[in-house]
């Protein structure tokens, strides 16, 4: 199994652009200009954040030997990859980019308006207490694994539920942008979009085709099922995302009267995110069902924050919670036992037993995160605060966090160096004192 | 001496600049501008949120010319620029009292 290591190690890299440029250009080009890097800074800082973590109790807390209530593993026993074998590695450094890119996609629903520290403070907090709980509970053998065996196999309700519904809290608990609903809060670069989208479709191959697990007995039997799983899970990650994104502009077309490039970056993520459980669960007409209903409903359902004010900024409810929904409950409905989870949902003679598996873990999961997320939201706000001052908010969140603003049109125009003008003054002063 | 001043809409800029070179205008001060008139504004629409953009891009010109091009000038302008649908932009012309080269501090006319 040479061919499978190196093909790990490689979607690894493919898993960690996701979060570092793909989801933090996708993100930031949404943003006002004034608010980019802060955007972009909140995907770097969670990388840097959970890597760190994964590594010191996150691969202990998902995969340990401890098993804790079915809820999650001890922290303990692999804490700091103590007596994790060499030949692991691979697999935690895969593993750990499904947590950073999971804590990064929240990052979306509080735009423009958090303090760094407060970020810096939450994403450790919730990735222990929300990510690696429901990793262990779905793919450590926990709680889900045991009593409702769903499918999901590369992180609808691990990844994209959770992120989603994390998202839902902390938009209702931090609040609205100033001017939200009144002032236009234009995307200011879809160009950083469409390439963010399209990165995060090539990442996504890592993310679906490297989460084959193996069943055989034999290295013959799992060489055979890695030559043809990953063609299945290849395949159907591409079909679903064209249909999602053909999907979003159908609907927006008629609902509003264009298709647009956003529509189109928006429908491709989509599609990527409802496929995500299911890739390896359906035949080819599930994969195109699965990406046509995402990628139309999520177009339908970002409309809604509007309706009831709550400002997720960048869509994580309407993209990633409802996308996750989507693709994890239509397995129930569209599985096929040739695919190879092996299941028949309710369309193709299986009954009711897979749909109803697949929703018990789509509501713990969501049971789970808005749970752990309200304390930890809550416990961020009564202490250091989530929010920037409404001044440095409206000045541009950049500048007031990061000292930086991101794109210089205008430099013949003052700006002149302050603080090393003063060197540069200093060191004229000693020339002529030389001289 | 008069200040022509023109605001016109971004795609004609080329046609007016050619049009005013062959009538023998040797240098005009150029910018990129917005605002509305009559016109208002578009609408954006993302994910679904529209947004009226009040502000439309135009192209601002402003020449200064001796008294006697002034009407020819604004004509050329006025002919080329004219598209005959809503948007098209203004011309306006006000008196300027004193011009000066910074190059060779010529005055008035001799600086035109």
């Amino acid at each position: 199994m040479d061919g499978y290591y190196a093909w790990m190690i490689v979607a690894t890299a493919l898993v960690l652009m996701m979060t570092t440029p793909a989801l933090a250009l996708f993100y930031g080009g949404m943003s006002r200009s004034k608010s980019v890097l802060n955007m972009m800074m909140m995907s770097y800082v969670a990388l840097g954040i959970v890597g760190i973590v994964y590594v010191l109790w996150g691969w202990s807390m998902s995969f340990g030997p401890n098993d804790v209530g079915g809820l999650f593993a001890s922290p303990f026993d692999l804490f700091g990859l103590k007596d994790v074998g060499w030949d692991s590695y691979i697999a935690v450094m895969f593993q750990m980019t499904f947590a950073t890119i999971t804590a990064a996609l929240i990052s979306g629903a509080i735009a423009d308006r958090v303090k760094l520290s407060a970020w810096v403070v939450f994403v450790p907090f919730w990735v222990t207490l929300a990510y690696f709980p429901i990793g262990h509970m779905v793919w450590g053998g926990g709680f889900i694994a045991e009593h409702f065996a769903p499918q999901d196999y590369a992180g609808g309700t691990v990844v994209h539920i959770n992120a989603g519904v994390a998202g839902l809290v902390l938009a209702l608990v931090i609040g609205r942008r100033v001017g939200f609903g009144k002032e236009p809060m234009r995307p200011h670069n879809l160009t950083l979009t469409m390439i963010g989208a399209g990165l995060l479709w090539f990442g996504w191959y890592g993310f679906n085709v490297g989460s084959i697990v193996f069943t055989g007995d034999t290295e013959e039997a799992n060489t055979a099922q890695f030559m043809s799983e990953t063609g299945v899970t290849f395949l159907n990650t591409t079909i679903a995302t064209c249909a999602a994104m053909l999907g979003w502009l159908l609907v927006e077309r008629v609902l509003h009267g264009k298709a647009t490039s956003l529509g189109a970056a928006s429908g491709i993520v989509a599609g990527l995110v409802a496929i995500t459980p299911s890739c390896g669960a359906v035949e080819l007409p599930g994969a195109i069902l699965i990406g046509a209903v995402a990628g139309g409903l999520c177009a339908w359902a970002v409309g809604l924050k509007y309706k009831v004010g709550m400002d997720d900024s960048l869509d994580v409810v309407g993209v990633h919670l409802v996308g996750g929904l989507v693709g994890t409950l239509l397995i129930g409905l569209v599985s096929s036992s040739a695919a190879p989870g092996g299941i028949d949902g309710l369309l193709y003679g299986g009954g009711f037993g897979s749909l109803g598996d697949q929703f018990m873990a789509a509501v713990i999961a969501i049971a789970w995160s808005a749970v752990f997320t309200t304390v930890i939201a809550y416990a961020i706000k009564l202490t250091i605060g989530w929010r920037v001052t409404e001044e440095a908010e409206v000045e541009g969140i950049d500048s007031d966090q990061h000292g930086e603003s991101a794109y210089d049109l205008h430099t013949g125009l003052g700006g002149g160096p302050t603080s090393s003008t003063s060197v540069l003054a200093k060191s004229t002063v000693t020339e002529g004192v030389n001289a | 001496m008069k200040l022509v001043t023109a605001v016109i809409k971004p795609h004609k800029w080329e046609d007016v600049r050619e049009a005013l070179e062959t009538f023998g205008v040797t240098g005009m001060t150029v910018s990129e501008v917005s605002g509305y008139g009559r016109q208002k504004g578009h609408t954006e629409v993302y994910r679904g949120a529209e947004y009226d953009i009040a502000l439309v891009p135009k192209i601002r010109i402003e020449i200064v010319v001796g008294d006697d091009d002034a009407d020819d000038v604004v004509g050329i302008i006025v002919k080329t620029a004219q598209t005959g649908r809503i948007g098209d932009g203004k011309v306006w012309v006000s008196p300027v009292d004193t011009v000066v080269r910074v190059r060779t501090g010529d005055r008035d006319d001799a600086a035109l």
